[in-house]
């Protein structure tokens, strides 16, 4: 069974889907892709090492959190754009992460509201 | 086989096989639900007095933690090594990689085991402190998640598979690519639960 959707969701698709030269289904390209994998992961174990390693230095909290999150956010990054093909993928899918994106955001800060509670002043 | 439209061909008004389109949701889905807990984990440090955190945490075993960062690192380029192993047309390399994957998620298990039993025989549990809480609660979902993975990555590697390459080559190497964000998604929850509960 195949559910329609309405045109407005389907004219959307149709902007979206603009990058079909990304069909890398050749063996050729996969050969390719086999060494970006092989470089991806050589990368995230370094990363891995070096995250490690800083987390023993005599460094403040806020320095050693920026360092972290920096390092897991790149690790991160390239596990979205080659291991799970990001950088190649349908524009839907980016705009699918953004719009989740934005609302984890929200979904982080919304408790920032309590602190606009008078309630501790009565 | 089956009625389910544009499983593998791309349906024309989004550009995607509704299997990309279905697993991608429900990675949104598991971000909400992860972030969630990180959004728990950023109050409750903020709230926790001074040094609370850090004390607890320092109570964690950082090399065992590293291990198993390169342990599931090691089994997401295995991961996708094997569904690239049916893209060349190779089925036995695919059978060694998932196989591979199988066995660094069952390696993460273990470690986590002894992870867990070390806590408890020094009797940590969840209700120790806030840190412990928020710890045992985000791990023990990820290794949920790490179970359910190896439930589906096990089926894969049995004779069902065989059974499948020999039918449909396309549909075993767009099932095992949809299997594959999954698992990568799991190792991308990881490589941030690794440094804000062990490192900082």
């Amino acid at each position: 069974m195949d559910i329609p959707l309405p045109d407005i969701v389907s004219a959307l698709g149709t902007i979206m889907s603009t990058n079909k030269e990304n069909r890398n289904d050749h063996i050729e390209d996969i050969q390719h892709h086999v060494k970006v994998y092989m470089n991806v992961f050589i990368a995230l174990a370094f990363l891995t090492i070096l995250t490690v390693a800083v987390s023993y230095l005599e460094v403040s909290f806020i320095e050693a959190f920026f360092i972290a999150i920096t390092v897991a956010t790149i690790k991160g990054s390239l596990v979205l754009s080659f291991f799970m093909h990001l950088i190649t993928e349908r524009q839907a899918i980016i705009w699918i992460l953004v719009a989740t994106f934005i609302a984890f955001l929200i979904l982080l800060f919304i408790p920032l509201i309590s602190l606009t509670d008078q309630v501790s002043n009565w | 086989m089956s009625n389910i439209p544009y499983i593998l061909e791309e349906r024309p008004d989004t550009g995607l096989n509704n299997s990309k389109l279905g697993i991608w949701i429900f990675i949104a889905s598991e971000i909400m639900l992860f972030g969630g807990l990180f959004s728990a984990y950023v109050f409750l440090r903020i709230a926790a007095p001074e040094g609370d955190f850090a004390y607890w945490g320092s109570k964690l075993n950082i090399p065992m933690a590293t291990f198993n960062t390169l342990v599931l690192i090691t089994s997401s380029v295995t991961m996708v090594m094997s569904w690239a192993s049916l893209k060349m047309q190779q089925f036995d390399k695919y059978k060694m990689y998932l196989g591979i994957t199988i066995l660094c998620g069952l390696a993460f298990l273990v470690v986590k085991y002894f992870e867990y039993t070390g806590k408890f025989h020094h009797g940590i549990y969840p209700s120790s402190s806030t840190f412990m809480g928020i710890y045992f609660t985000m791990t023990g979902l990820h290794v949920l998640h790490i179970i359910g993975g190896l439930l589906v990555l096990g089926f894969f590697w049995t004779s069902q598979a065989d059974k499948m390459w020999e039918e449909d080559q396309d549909l075993l190497a767009n099932r095992i690519e949809i299997t594959g964000l999954y698992w990568h998604f799991v190792d991308l929850v990881w490589i941030f639960l690794f440094p804000i509960l062990y490192l900082l």
